[in-house]
């Protein structure tokens, strides 16, 4: 499963491939031969310091969206802005965007990811911050409707966009996932839900029957150290049977 | 032959002395206790009403306010310790507002010997204090009822947040709160029995759900306070060392920088925004004098180890208060007449905590006040630490616990602390500083590394006749707490409960240091030491040949209680009867008052691991919420299997290298086995579920893969070694 990753790759690339691993790690569950393959491609990573590693690529950035189909995972590449100089990302600029459908005009530095910006700048606290690199699914909120990390997602990449947070699923708790989060009593210390719940919406949004196999592909990405695993599965199965019953009364 | 008494309760050492240190912070409690809740209901409305104990509050619109003394990290706290004093205040929990408490001494956990959440004792601690707290809050009510209406007391009923008379008349608690508040507090209330509880034992929901899935819940890193601004903070790369010279200017040139501040060990930038912030941290040229870790390796960190574990080891058996529990017999004999002996050494590697929410801080700090916002497990170490940094008081601090996103005991350190206080005190405005994930995985307080040598002997019938352990590692209470003289606090347990009968034992620690910090880590000392005599226990079976489970079952003749946690996870896991190519392993323990067993079902094909199931059975006495207990012990299991698979910090030039979730490796959902967790019913007094499900889950799933490959792990993690 880690064939297309060697060490010979850069850094950028090796990003990609913890967001890749993170996606596609079900694919083998707890398969010592892949992690090793995968420990070894990631050594690029380990040695610097993933911060550094983001400012050192100096392409454009390159950020990979996953949408989860059935039982395969797409993923879809958004080429973001023109290649950067060093001194851009000092800059401000002026991004205009929505956020849970609210209009927004940001003036901030160029390069600040959407996830400090919906936290700092819009006191949209939900969204937490987990890793910075896309590894933790902490940050997970919707662009487009599709579910993504914002924790990489500079604010440049935003115009125009349309974001959703985890405020903006409804005004009382209303929404299926949530019902079903709070029928099960899926969250322990709290701070993963925000993102396992946006990375479920997005699942059920796109299969309104998921699979294990289908559960197993879109929340990979996301981390729950305290371990509500297993509830978060039973918790989809419940929000996809809340969902048919509103459709189908 | 000898067993071990089953009347006398084992000590339980687990850290039970690890706070007294605080006991020496002194004057900041009294004005808590005078005013308790006011300090952490700054940020509410006071309400009119009444405060009937240091827990409870009745505002005269009928509301409920409950200060817990205990953080929330998802073990459940608030709704848990709610709950006990809802049972006897006649009272929906549903209702009740849950605020934390601040500093006080009534909040003191008597177990841990300061205010602190560990050690998995929040409910044992609190089964009778918060009970009788709302009985006595009850009593109160009536009798404020009761003299209103000139009628005798004992006519009168508490009933779903009202006092009801035998003439029907009926008050609300919020018209009875001021005056009830006034009364005596009664000494001696009746508590109900357990068939009487309406709520302990019921799988209720959650209080602190609802805001933990719309994103309202507040932990640390969400405060806000006006004119707030954030800060990002360079720490030495090699552990230990200290900053040398600094050449800010690329940072201080960055937009949104305010100050730069140096200390001897670390550099903060505050800015306006987290991220300027931290880009101005990655600015900074620094070089750090490295200190005497400049060579620190793993290697090294083993060879002191190895070093240590050649010296004779301190016996446990020579304290006073293991010896009354534990005897020894005469172990080296009895190896020597040995027909069979064996002997293993178990390693354990260093481990992260690695929580959801990376550490931070807010503090804003005045001139004669300061306040911090923090998710913690130590409030009074919050309060000293922020103290000392402010230069201030302690009962000039006033520490707000907010939700913890994650502690697993990281948040007894408060190593993060006095940084946000400097800045804030430098700047003059509130700071929020934020450690990044490369910072809290590369400056965890780490669970310690342990070497544990087993040797044990048979007789000609296959009879354990001797087992002996030494441990050698770090002391964490050594450095936590100095002021603790007890050499094997939070180095044996489970071992200290060693519940096997044998005639001959022994248990001997040699402390070795290894030139970093080492940190109280979920379930703590009974995770390597689990791991170790449960996995030399299976080892003895095979040398025996005998089933893994009949052995143990032998060796716990006559321990009732242990015997049906075995019974019950034989049947439950179907022990014997895996489906072809499946394999299982069991491990058992007892520890926090509890009796637990896990068995793990695992299949090995061409050297990969795959684990089908986790079946855990426990006692855990009586459960206050086993919907609670239930998910916790998910949790332990799921964070035991995390460090068993994956879990290892290693060093080279005096450097973590581990930096984030790409080299550090959890278990993620995709991976999660299925879990199957048995709670076995128990009106003995509640034990402790937090930490509980961690230890087995190494040692049963390493059992499982020698059943499957024959190949015995006696080091940790798994994934550093061939399966084929």
């Amino acid at each position: 499963m880690t064939g297309g990753f060697t060490r010979r790759n850069s850094v950028r690339y090796s990003l990609l491939a913890a967001e890749w691993a993170a996606v596609h790690w079900n694919e083998s569950a707890l398969s010592m031969k892949a992690y090793c393959g995968l420990r070894a491609s990631m050594d690029g990573v380990a040695e610097r310091n993933g911060a550094d590693a983001l400012h050192a690529a100096e392409a454009d950035v390159e950020l990979t969206m996953t949408r989860s189909r059935t039982s395969s995972v797409e993923t879809r590449p958004i080429r973001v802005g023109s290649p950067r100089s060093k001194t851009e990302s000092s800059y401000s600029v002026m991004v205009s965007f929505t956020v849970n459908d609210q209009q927004q005009s940001v003036d901030v530095d160029a390069d600040t990811p959407l996830l400090w910006v919906l936290r700092d700048h819009l006191g949209l606290t939900g969204t937490k911050y987990g890793c910075g690199l896309a590894l933790c699914g902490a940050c997970t909120v919707h662009v487009d409707g599709v579910a993504v990390r914002s924790c990489l997602l500079p604010l440049k990449a935003l115009e125009g966009k349309s974001v959703m947070t985890v405020e903006g699923l409804s005004k009382d708790r209303s929404h299926a996932v949530q019902r079903a989060w709070i029928e099960l009593d899926v969250p322990q210390c709290g701070y993963c839900q925000s993102g396992q719940i946006m990375s479920a919406v997005a699942l059920l949004r796109d299969n309104p029957a998921p699979t294990d196999d289908d559960i197993d592909a879109a929340l990979a990405g996301n981390i729950c150290r305290c371990g509500t695993y297993s509830r978060i599965r039973k918790a989809i199965y419940r929000a996809a049977e809340l969902l048919r019953g509103a459709q189908s009364s | 032959m000898r067993t071990r008494s089953r009347e006398i309760r084992p000590i339980d050492h687990s850290r039970r002395k690890f706070l007294q240190r605080t006991a020496h912070l002194g004057g900041g409690l009294v004005l808590a206790l005078a005013l308790p809740g006011i300090q952490s209901g700054s940020r509410g409305a006071a309400l009119s009403g009444g405060q009937l104990n240091a827990w409870l509050r009745i505002g005269s619109d009928d509301s409920i306010t409950i200060l817990v003394d205990r953080s929330e990290m998802g073990q459940g706290v608030y709704t848990a310790l709610p709950t006990l004093i809802a049972e006897e205040l006649e009272v929906d929990p549903a209702h009740i507002n849950v605020v934390a408490a601040p500093v006080g001494e009534p909040y003191v956990n008597v177990l841990n010997g300061g205010q602190v959440t560990g050690t998995s004792n929040s409910v044992p601690e609190a089964w009778e204090k918060l009970r009788k707290a709302g009985a006595q809050a009850r009593s109160m009510l009536i009798a404020a009822a009761a003299q209103g209406w000139h009628v005798d007391p004992a006519t009168c009923r508490a009933s779903n947040g009202a006092v009801v008379s035998a003439q029907g008349k009926v008050a609300k608690y919020g018209q009875l709160a001021e005056a009830a508040a006034k009364l005596p507090v009664p000494k001696d209330v009746a508590l109900k029995s357990p068939e009487e509880f309406r709520l302990i034992g019921k799988p209720l929901a959650r209080l602190d759900t609802p805001s933990k899935v719309d994103g309202s819940a507040e932990f640390g890193i969400d405060v806000k306070l006006p004119g707030m601004l954030y800060a990002a903070i360079a720490l030495s790369p090699v552990l230990g060392g200290k900053v040398g010279s600094v050449d800010s200017t690329a940072a201080l040139a960055l937009p949104g920088v305010r100050r730069i501040l140096h200390t001897e060990s670390a550099v903060t930038v505050v800015a306006e925004h987290f991220w300027q912030a931290k880009k101005a941290r990655d600015a900074l040229r620094i070089e750090w004098q490295p200190g005497p870790n400049a060579t620190l390796d793993n290697a090294a960190i083993w060879a002191c180890i190895n070093e240590g574990a050649a010296k004779p080891g301190l016996s446990a058996l020579a304290s006073d208060d293991v010896a009354a529990v534990l005897k020894g017999g005469h172990a080296t004999e009895a190896l020597k007449g040995a027909a069979k002996t064996f002997a293993a050494v178990y390693e354990l590697p260093l481990v992260a905590h690695a929580t959801m929410e990376p550490m931070n801080c807010t503090a804003d700090v005045k001139a004669d006040r300061c306040d911090v916002y923090v998710g913690t497990q130590v409030q009074q170490l919050t309060q000293a630490a922020a103290a000392e940094a402010a230069g201030l008081k302690a009962v000039q601090v006033n520490v707000h616990t907010t939700l913890l996103g994650g502690g697993f005991g990281r948040r007894l350190e408060v190593d993060f602390v006095p940084a946000a206080v400097t800045a804030s005190k430098a700047v003059g405005a509130p700071v929020k500083l934020i450690w990044t994930r490369e910072d809290d995985m590369t400056h965890d307080v780490y669970r310690p590394p342990a070497r544990e040598a087993v040797r044990a002997g048979l007789d000609v019938h296959g009879k354990l006749t001797a087992w002996m352990l030494h441990i050698t590692s770090p002391s964490i209470t050594a450095r936590f707490d100095p002021t603790n003289k007890d050499p094997f606090d939070s180095v044996i347990e489970y071992v200290q409960n060693f519940p096997y009968a044998v005639p001959n034992f022994d248990l001997s620690y040699t402390r070795q240091e290894i030139g970093i910090d080492v940190g109280y880590l979920r379930s703590v000392s009974h995770a390597p030491n689990c791991f170790a005599i449960e996995s030399s226990i299976d080892e003895i079976a095979v040398l025996a040949s005998r089933d893994p489970l009949q052995l143990r079952k032998e060796l716990l003749v006559g321990k009732s209680r242990h015997l049906q946690v075995l019974n019950t996870i034989a049947e439950r896991a179907g022990w014997g009867h895996a489906v072809k190519g499946r394999y299982q392993g069991l491990a058992f323990m007892e520890g926090y008052t509890s009796c637990i067993a896990q068995v793990a079902e695992v299949s090995v094909e061409d050297g990969e691991l795959k684990i089908h199931k986790i079946t855990c059975v426990i006692d855990c006495g009586q459960t206050v919420n086993p919907r609670i207990v239930e998910s916790q012990l998910e949790s332990g299991i799921v964070y035991g299997l995390s460090a068993a698979l994956w879990g290892e910090i290693t060093l080279r030039g005096g450097r973590v290298q581990q930096r984030n979730f790409n080299d550090y490796r959890v278990l993620r959902l995709n991976e999660t086995p299925a879990l199957a967790v048995h709670i076995l019913p128990s009106d003995a007094k509640p034990g402790g579920i937090g930490e509980t499900g961690v230890p087995p889950v190494a040692p049963a799933l390493c059992n499982a893969i020698f059943a499957a490959t024959g190949k015995r792990l006696r080091s940790l993690p798994i994934a550093a070694h061939k399966l084929i």
